[in-house]
Order: structure tokens, then sequence, then C-alpha cells
């Protein structure tokens, strides 16, 4: 990065961006966690996008474009998208995912023509709104970091106060049902904490991107942690991580989107997080295949030897390498696989180079047998 | 209201429906308290909508359902439900204690988080199911019939009077079904009702001395030995029934080898 690190803390606008996206990826991130977990990634791009409309008519209603007047309207549209997307599943036959794309949609599409209609407007006040398309974390005010963390504080909290019933909506709604929890008011309740973590966000990031910030984040923590609590607060992490890295690119960069470089930070812990998380991560589930694979070549040729040695009378009767080769065309390199038996004890060399069953790897290869490992080769 | 009978479960007129098309047709059940009973019948009976239109997980069309006496709304605590393992999603980041953990919730009420209690309870049902040394593991690292035993044991915690359970001998190994016998027994002992979806035929007469036999509409019911027999089946399953227990001399059992059924066995 092409800023010194010490402008973070001394540049007054740089700090004050930094304070903000930290903020908001925090939020957003954390609060993505159940969105994933629930498998309603796609609710989070609805809710963005279904937002636009609310800030265009929050400022065309009021004149006003304080931060928290427009985050109010983008609150109440990305509710009310929200609500038309569970009418349509509860009253046509049309499923969720489909019901996400159209609610997705119509709400930008009206977003849109309200934007362009207030463009046009005389009014030379109007300028700017048009941030919340790509966002932009250069123009952040103090008082924009103050509604961000304030609604985002107030998120949170609500979170930790519900965590068990959050939980038990994520894991298992119909158990939570009968063991007395109205689980359709929890629902409301969560929905209107991812709906604060968005809507926060858009100025920064934008509605285009903003969703992005609720799954990856959680997508990436999930690679690290086995816990909700865990994922909770790795995603809260990587949210701000991102959030302050993008944001200080951009607003130190010349005419650089914020929305799409905070993405592309966050891509990047994501690519990191799936190739190299221990247990979850591709590198690691690769080796485990290799280490798998290796030891079913040494066991099938363990069998190889075996299925040889009955066709003799006396035990350690030698085999060459060609026939137990020939045996096992394609299938690896036999003689690393001999090599390990010989090291294990189970198979040994003769002195014409010739390979013979040991005893104790007679004994191996019936408990082969028995555990049925591999089944017939 | 007092207890009529002593009966655990009282559903009257029960009909369910999905767009105009009955799931369940008027089903009517009295079951009495201490009893261990299986609901049999073929795929899409409504098995397990029945179970979970008395647990009003699914909203009914009409009917009604009494728990000892009361309304099910008002005796949700003496309720425990055994979803089937299918219904979640156990690649979920969490651990096997805290899945059974859940059961307390109910007591525990808004916002309180489990403590020391809790994990107690959780820890004596899962050895109870024979589990406890995997109370810290990741509950996507467990076979399907450890699955089985965290729901059972989910259930236990809650110290319920009726327990309703889903299926939970659905494609389970050996050892938990023997798990899941012990714990039913011992649930009889306790005087507690419980109702099992089931579908091995072949265990009824062994595990359960209640039965229910449904196809949309109640085609029979009562105790076993009076109900579980080859014409009630035959109803039920309309004729292909699936397994038939030919030992034990079920009533009216003389037509049991017929060639139709014993090649629907060998199936």
């Amino acid at each position: 990065m092409a800023i010194p690190l010490t402008e973070l803390f001394t540049d007054y606008t740089l700090r004050t961006v930094a304070l903000g996206a930290a903020a908001l990826g925090t939020v957003s991130g954390s609060l993505g966690t159940f969105a994933v977990l629930r498998k309603q990634s796609l609710l989070g791009d609805a809710i963005s996008h279904a937002a636009l409309p609310g800030i265009a008519l929050a400022f065309l209603l009021t004149g006003s474009k304080a931060p928290f007047v427009l985050v109010l309207g983008a609150a109440i549209a990305g509710w009310i998208g929200t609500l038309v997307v569970m009418a349509v599943v509860g009253a046509t036959r049309i499923k969720e995912d489909s019901a996400l794309g159209i609610v997705l949609s119509v709400f930008f599409g009206i977003g849109l023509v309200l934007l362009t209609y207030i463009q046009k407007l005389p009014n030379a006040s109007q300028a700017g709104l048009d941030r919340f398309l790509f966002g932009q974390a250069a123009t952040m005010l103090e008082r924009d970091v103050i509604v961000i963390a304030g609604l985002g504080a107030v998120a949170l909290l609500v979170t930790g106060l519900f965590w068990k019933e959050f939980k038990l909506l994520s894991f298992d709604r119909d158990f939570g049902a009968t063991v007395g929890f109205p689980m359709r008011f929890v629902d409301v309740v969560l929905t209107s904490m991812l709906v604060i973590s968005i809507v926060i966000g858009l100025q920064t990031v934008g509605v285009v991107l903003m969703s992005a910030m609720v799954v990856a984040p959680a997508a990436a923590a999930r690679q690290w942690t086995d816990r909700t609590g865990g994922m909770f607060i790795l995603a809260g992490i990587f949210g701000a991580v991102a959030g302050v890295s993008g944001a200080m690119v951009s607003s130190t960069a010349a005419r650089l989107p914020t929305g799409p470089t905070i993405v592309l930070c966050m891509s990047a812990i994501v690519l990191l997080s799936l190739t190299i998380a221990p247990n979850r991560g591709l590198v690691w589930a690769w080796f485990r295949r290799q280490h798998a694979r290796r030891a079913l070549r040494v066991d099938a040729v363990l069998r190889d030897l075996e299925a040889l040695a009955g066709q003799h009378a006396t035990p350690g009767h030698g085999h060459p390498l060609a026939t137990l080769e020939a045996m096992r065309v394609g299938h690896g390199n036999v003689s690393r696989s001999l090599g390990k038996l010989e090291e294990r004890g189970f198979a040994r060399r003769l002195p014409n180079g010739d390979w013979a069953l040991t005893d104790r790897g007679a004994r191996e290869a019936a408990r082969l047998h028995e555990s049925g490992n591999g089944g017939a080769a | 209201m007092t207890e009529k009978n002593g009966l655990a479960i009282e559903v009257n007129d029960l009909t369910v429906a999905y767009r105009d098309h009955p799931v369940l047709w008027d089903v009517d059940l009295e079951v009495p308290s201490g009893v261990l009973m299986a609901i049999v019948g073929p795929n899409g009976a409504g098995k397990s909508t029945l179970i979970k239109a008395m647990l009003g997980l699914v909203k009914p069309a009409a009917g009604r359902v009494i728990i000892h006496g009361k309304p099910y709304s008002e005796q949700r605590h003496l309720t425990a439900y055994v979803p089937q393992r299918g219904s979640v999603d156990w690649d979920f980041p969490t651990s096997v204690l805290d899945v059974v953990m859940m059961g307390t919730y109910g007591k525990l009420g808004w916002f309180r988080r489990p403590g020391r209690r809790e994990r107690d309870v959780a820890m004596q049902a899962l050895a109870q199911v024979g589990m406890e040394e995997f109370a810290d593991r990741q509950i996507s690292q467990l076979s399907g019939g450890q699955q089985q035993r965290v729901f059972l044991a989910r259930a236990l915690v809650q110290d319920a009077q009726v327990y309703l359970m889903d299926e939970p001998f659905q494609g389970v190994d050996a050892k938990t079904e023997r798990a899941i016998v012990d714990v039913l027994q011992e649930l009889r002992s306790q005087g507690r009702t419980v109702v099992v979806v089931h579908h091995d035929l072949e265990t009824v007469r062994e595990y359960f001395e209640w039965i229910l036999l449904l196809n949309v509409q109640r085609i029979a019911g009562g105790p076993v030995e009076e109900e579980f027999t080859e014409e009630n089946l035959r109803r039920t399953y309309g004729g292909r029934v699936p397994f038939l227990n030919t030992g034990g001399g079920a009533a009216g059992g003389s037509g049991v080898s017929s060639p139709e059924l014993k090649s629907a066995r060998s199936r």
C-alpha cells in the first residue's frame, strides 16, 4: 500500500474513513454469519438493492441529505422489500429465490428512475446521491461515522441479547417453535438487524456490492472455525479489515470507487480462506486425499502379494516386481508402495530382487479382508 | 378439565390440507398415558404431518390436540419433539453439547444463556444415549446414528411427559437402534408417553404396545395385539405390505405366507 500507516492516526479525513469502514465492516460481516448459516445469502442482495428507492424518496420528501434521514429511508425500503418477498412466497407458488430476484430488480429499477429524476432537479443540493450506487468512502464525515457506529452498536447489542434465539432459528426453527419461542418474531428481529447492518454500509460500499460485505466475511470465517460464536467474531474482523484497507486504498488513489475496492480486498481474504484454512481449505483437502490414495495403493499391493502367495505352497516365495506392477497397471508407483510395506515389516526383498510377503504382512492382509477395507481389489 | 381415562394425547377430527389436497383427513387419536406407540403407514400417508400438526408446526384446517387434558398450546412444556435428523444442516458450526443444550432453552426462556446446570443436564442426557465422549465434537463429524442419538439426548433434556419422534430409527446402525430402544423403555418405565413414526413393520411387535395405522385417514388404532393385523395392514398399505412379521402369530395371520407378500418381502 502506498499510504504510510502513520497517516491513519494523523490525517483527520483518513481516520474518519477508517473508523467508519471498520464499523460497517464489523457489523455487516458478523451479522452476515446468520444470513450465510440460514442459506439466505441472496436476501442481503435484495435488501441492499431494495434500499435504493428509499434513499431517493427520503431525499425527495425531506430535501435533506443528513445521513440519518437517508439511512432511515434505506432501512424502511429494505424492510418493505423483505416483507414483499415473504408475501410473494406466502401468497403465490413462486419460490423464495425467484421472489428475491423479482424484488431486487423491481426495487432497484424504481431506485434508478428516482435517482435519474433527482439528478435533473434544478436544485444544486441534489448532487452526490449517486454515490450510493458504487459507494464512496472519501466523502465520509464524522456525522456519518456516528450514525454507522451508533446503529451498528444497536444491531450488535440486540444480537448479543438474542444470541441463543438466533442460533435456534438458524439451526432448527421447528424445534425452536416446539420449545415455545415465537420463531416468526425471532425471524423478524434477526432480519431487522440484518437490514440495519446493510443500510449503514450503503454510502461507503454502494447498493450494488453491499451484499458481498454480508456474505463474503462469513463464508471466509466458516473456513477457520467450527463454532457459531467464533464465526461471528472472525467474520466481523474480516469485514473490518477489508473495509478499512479498501476504504484507505480508494480514498488515497484518485477516482477509485470504494465499494469495488473493498470487495476486492474481501475477495483476497475469501480466496486465502478457501485455499489454506486448515481442515476445510482446498490445499489441506488435497493433501488428505493424496495421503489416503497412497495408503490405499499400499494396501492394494499388500493384497496382491497375498494373492500371489496363495498360489504357492511355500510361504515366503518371492515374486518379481514386474508381476506386481502388471497387477496394478496405472495405479501409481508399485516399488514405492513396496518400500512402505518393507518399512512396516509387511514385505521383504529377497536377494534376487523379488518381493515376498512376511508373516506379519500375511496377518495384516487378513485383517484388511476382515475390516473390508477397500473391498475386493 | 380432568384427564379423560388418563389419556396423554387426544386428537379430534384433525384435518390438514396443502392447497385443497388433504394430507390428513379427520384423524382421531387417543393415546393412554405411559405407552410406546408407533405410527405406521405408507409414504405420503401423513405420518410426519400428523406429528407436526400436533405440535402446531403445521396449521391444521380443523381439529384439536389435547395433551394431558389441556390444549397443546398450554402444555408445550410437557411435550418434546425429535425431528427427522435430515431436517437440519449438520455442517452447522456448533458442538454436540450445544445442540443438546438447546433442549434447555424452553425452560430458560428469553435471553438467559445456558450455564453449568444446563451443561450438567445435557451431559447426563448424552451419557444416557452413550455419547458423552462426543460432547465437544463438531456435529458434522457425527455418523447418522450418532446424529440421531444427539437429537434424542436433546429431547431427553426437556424432561417431558409426552415425546413425539419422527422416524428415529430411519437409517441408523444397530448400536443406535439398541440405544434408542433402551431409552424408549426407560421413558415408559417412568410413565412417560412416546409416539414414534416408524417404518420397520418387523419390529413393531417387539418395540411398541400401541399402534396407529394411518393412510391420510385413520385406518385402525389401539393395542398392537389387537390392531396390528394383516387385514389392517392390507387396508393401510393397499395390499402392498412391505414387511410383515411372520412370527408371533398375528391375529388372522393365516394368510401371511401368501405369494404376494413373500415377493414383497424379498424386495
